[in-house]
């Protein structure tokens, strides 16, 4: 609540509505208490008095009525009638959506065309048709308002309702026995309800000013009585010689309706989940980067060589520390495995390279990226642009996602090769067919001209694939590319990539938490956790001779084919949150192994040619003697 | 008396009708199938996406009625689909932890609901009965007042099974219940639910696309392909030596550490098409021992070896 009230706030606008809607409630709230004369005595000796005048602040009307007595008793019932409109239609209109959208079917088909027929009358003759039917008067005009208003909120809620019938949780509810009225009611209700606000606080103001519209035209309100639009229907008459009646009560239609909506905008923005993400805020074209500390300046290994990377989030207070230096490098023809579990860090290092990270609310706080001799994150946008695709390129898990859902996947394919070319229509379209033909894909010709949807998730990655490859880049950094898929497909992809890689020379970083894949493709392998490497090496002997004991308790929780029925290796529980990461090495909570001085102070990568390993007692002998010197270091 | 009886079990999914014409034929997503679970058994149940798997076992949990067959539960015939019928004889676990609890209840809300609608217990025996569950799955007390988003997917997926053991089911179908977990976390909730198991005599059946993890739980094993069943065996044999070249495939192509990478299908291929299912062996198409028959006619389900069945015209040797 309290953050709701303080994203809501935050709008200025939205403060200025509910500051002036919050003055006039109270107004109209304290009017019987204050000192004002009768709204309805007459006094036709006082008639068209000016604003200002002795006893009548505001004047008087056409029949010697004090204006300001009116004024406020008109917008009371204006207030109460435009509210008790919004509420029912509200009700019933979110009644008849929860009950379409849960039970579908017949009903819902019925009751939808009925409402889209009630829609498609133009809502002030429907509303003056509903008057004329019950004739005039301030209650039928309520009526009025809040059925031209249903559909609106019967449609809104259907959809939301719908998404949410189809939700495991109200399975679940139904097993529990739940009947289905119990469902609506417990389920589905406490789910819609921040829709039917939102969709409340966007049209209250609309309702109050149909309800003074209606009244303006003698529908509404009947004389004596007094609401906003027929104290305006009735200065009508003397809007030259006296427009101080006129302006009075539109003033304060104005500002009601004005403030309502400002309000309901920023009520609207505050209880949008997207916006509490921070979907709103748009990312910048790169990841910011702030250094700490200064460049790198140790020489490039390999092709491309990740220095002491590190990426943090900065999310209020709190700071993620996701990648907390890491150095890896990759040889062209080489494919490096980075294998982690969720939160390891190890798809925020890949996006780094390139500046992909969203910021806000991602910073590049530390370290190097290093391209053929020049740093990637000191690159401006335009350099880094341009070697984005053309040099690394990212094939990413879930292919429906990063294809464009509505344009042909050839098209798309053109458009990658004429982002860095600049080559005909047809020329891209050649080499488009060519990329399919490369990655496998049967009847190319044909495909080219498929959406995305109409292919499998195999096909599709394969499109992504061939989309990685449209530049000819020397880099492909994939991230978890076979994850979403059937082994049988798996299978092929790997080949696929494998094949590519000794044929063009491709260097691959090949991001997974699956050690059969890491141990099938990938010649070197880098162990994440918590944000850093803990352990490097040549794949055989990773696997073969685990350093770390994470990677070693970690190969043995992976269940392996041919074992038949056992009892699976379990590591008691769970990484560290990034925000809150422990002193000395992150795994010491839940390692065996771990003695006192694992858990002071920073513990080095301890490194001899290929391999490395960061950990005092690794699971074999490994530089003996300088791993002493850290023990006594750190006693 | 088995667990779970399942004869022609089938679920056609009608097709919408055109303006003019004749409604096409339906969807078959599964076809008529039948098994026997025994009590105290782990069925495993593997297969590629769209293999039935999740129709099936919405069919058995009643929140799908079938359109052929017949569901007998501890010799109780289940025929219409009522899911709070069913709910005290079998109940499911969720593959998404998080999106299976309603994320604006407590977890006590949520744990009372199965205890008060399918036994209409007081408050006081609720109270006793969630802390005897939460005890059993290693869930500590103070979870109860917190909601669904403050919970780790390893935590989740254990409140999820507490609330399918608080309706006291005799069977309990898990679809795919690790695979949205890590691998270290996963080994948690398999050994939970292995003692759970031998503590409340409960009968599983286990959904997953990973067959090592369903070797490694099962002491039966179903592979599914393309709505039908096509090879039954003992777990620890089905892999090693299956009668079924799907079977094998499945196998093969499971990444291994130590098997060099080879892909186990030269062409690129998938699934036939659901909506213009081929004639005969949906498998042909992919299939290097496939000869004419296959083509024309759909093999039966035969007993092959001692306790394993494929439905095969030209089964493998071994």
């Amino acid at each position: 609540m309290r953050q709701f009230l303080k994203l809501l706030f935050r709008n200025r606008l939205a403060g200025l509505g509910a500051i002036v809607l919050g003055a006039i409630v109270l107004l109209v709230l304290v009017t019987p208490l204050l000192p004002l004369p009768d709204p309805n005595a007459t006094a036709t000796g006082d008639r068209f008095l000016r604003p200002f005048s002795a006893g009548h602040l505001l004047g008087t009307d056409h029949l010697g009525r004090d204006l300001l007595a009116r004024l406020l008793y008109g917008t009371r019932l204006s207030l109460a009638v435009g509210l008790a409109a919004a509420l029912i239609a509200a009700t019933i209109g979110s009644a008849i959506g929860i009950l379409a959208g849960y039970f579908g079917g017949r009903l819902d088909n019925v009751v939808m065309r009925g409402v889209d027929m009630l829609m498609a009358f133009p809502y002030i003759l429907l509303a003056l048709a509903i008057v004329a039917a019950l004739g005039p008067g301030l209650l039928n005009a309520l009526i009025a308002v809040a059925a031209v208003n249903i559909p609106f909120f019967a449609r809104n809620i259907r959809g939301v309702t719908v998404g949410l019938a189809g939700r495991e949780f109200v399975d679940a509810a139904k097993l529990a026995g739940m009947g289905s009225g119990r469902i609506v009611m417990v389920e589905i209700l406490p789910n819609v309800l921040p829709t039917i606000v939102i969709a409340m606080s966007t049209t209250v103001g609309w309702m109050i000013l149909e309800t003074a519209g209606l009244s303006f035209l003698g529908l509404g309100s009947q004389p004596p009585q007094a609401d906003l639009g027929s104290m305006l229907g009735e200065a009508r008459a003397a809007l030259i010689s006296a427009p101080h009646t006129s302006v009075v009560p539109g003033v304060m239609i104005f500002l009601i309706v004005m403030s309502v909506n400002l309000l309901g905008d920023g009520i609207r923005d505050a209880l949008d989940p997207r916006l509490k993400s921070g979907a709103l805020s748009r990312p910048r074209a790169t990841t910011a980067v702030d250094r700490k500390g200064p460049v790198p300046e140790t020489p490039q290994q390999g092709l491309l060589d990740l220095q002491e990377l590190q990426t943090q989030f900065h999310v209020g207070e709190r700071i993620y520390r996701a990648v907390g230096g890491v150095s890896l490098h990759v040889k062209p023809g080489e494919c490096l495995g980075i294998i982690g579990e969720s939160g390891s860090g190890k798809s925020v290092t890949a996006l780094s390279v390139m500046g992909l990270v969203a910021s806000p609310p991602g910073v590049v706080t530390g370290g190097a990226v290093k391209y053929d001799g020049e740093d990637l994150l000191s690159a401006d946008y335009k350099s880094l642009r341009r070697k984005r695709g053309e040099n690394v390129a990212y094939i990413f898990q879930d292919p429906l996602a990063t294809l464009h859902p509505l344009y042909r996947v050839g098209d798309q394919l053109a458009e990658a090769i004429r982002v860095h070319h600049r080559v005909s229509d047809a020329e891209a379209k050649r080499r488009g067919l060519e990329l399919l033909r490369s990655v496998r894909i049967p009847n190319p010709e044909s495909r080219m001209r498929n959406y995305p949807h109409e292919m499998s998730g195999g096909m599709r990655q394969r499109v992504g694939i061939a989309m990685a490859l449209a530049n000819d880049p020397d880099v492909i950094i994939a991230d978890e590319p076979t994850t979403a898929l059937d082994v049988t497909v798996q299978a092929q992809i790997l080949s696929m990539l494998d094949d590519l890689r000794r044929e063009r020379g491709l260097a691959i970083v090949f991001i997974t938490h699956d050690f059969g894949v890491v141990a099938q493709l990938c010649d070197r392998v880098a162990v994440m956790y918590a944000g850093r490497i803990v352990e490097e090496g040549m794949t055989r002997e990773v696997l073969e001779h685990p350093l770390h004991p994470y990677t070693s308790r970690l190969i043995a929780c992976v269940p392996e084919l041919g074992g038949g029925r056992r009892k699976l290796e379990a590591i008691p529980g769970l990484p560290p949150p990034v925000d809150k990461l422990p002193p000395g090495c992150a795994f010491a909570p839940r390692c065996p192994k771990a003695q006192p001085e694992c858990q002071k102070g920073e513990i080095a990568l301890f490194t001899k040619e290929e391999r490395a390993v960061r950990c005092l007692y690794p699971e074999e002998t490994f530089l003996e003697e300088e791993m002493a010197d850290a023990r006594l270091a750190g006693e | 008396m088995p667990a779970l009886q399942v004869s022609e079990l089938s679920k056609t999914f009608d097709r919408a009708r055109p303006l003019f014409g004749k409604a096409p034929p339906g969807v078959r997503a599964v076809r008529p199938m039948s098994f026997v679970v025994e009590e105290g058994e782990t069925l495993g149940i593997v297969g590629e996406s769209g293999c039935g798997k999740s129709t099936l076992a919405r069919m058995l949990v009643g929140l799908l009625s079938p359109t052929t067959g017949h569901i007998e539960i501890e010799g109780k015939a289940l025929d219409n689909a009522d899911p709070a019928a069913f709910g005290r004889l079998i109940q499911y676990v969720f593959q998404d932890p998080i999106s299976s609890l309603n994320p604006r209840r407590t977890i006590r809300a949520i744990m009372e609901t199965p205890l008060k609608l399918l036994y209409g217990m007081d408050r006081k025996q609720r109270e006793t009965r969630i802390a005897e569950i939460f005890d059993s799955v290693n869930l500590r007390e103070e979870f109860l007042d917190r909601y669904p988003h403050e919970f780790s997917g390893g935590q989740a997926q254990r409140i999820g099974i507490a609330r399918a053991l608080a309706a006291e089911p005799r069977i309990i179908v898990l679809d795919e219940p690790v695979s949205a977990l890590d691998v270290s976390v996963q080994a948690q909730v398999l050994n939970l639910l292995a003692r759970l198991r031998s503590e409340f005599n409960l009968t599983y059946l286990f959904i997953s696309h990973d067959l090592a993890v369903v070797e490694a739980v099962s002491d039966r094993v179903v592979v599914l392909y393309f709505g039908s069943v096509v090879e039954i065996g003992r777990a620890e044999r089905i892999f090693n030596s299956p009668k079924h070249p799907y079977t094998r495939l499945l196998a093969e192509s499971a990444p291994v550490v130590g098997r060099p990478l080879t892909e186990p299908e030269q062409k690129g291929t998938e699934l036939p098409d659901p909506l213009d299912p081929p004639p005969g062996c949906p498998f042909a198409g992919r299939c290097p021992k496939a000869t004419e028959i296959c083509r024309e006619q759909d093999p039966p389900l035969e007993r092959m070896g001692e306790d394993q069945f494929a439905a095969c015209h030209h089964p493998l040797e071994g």
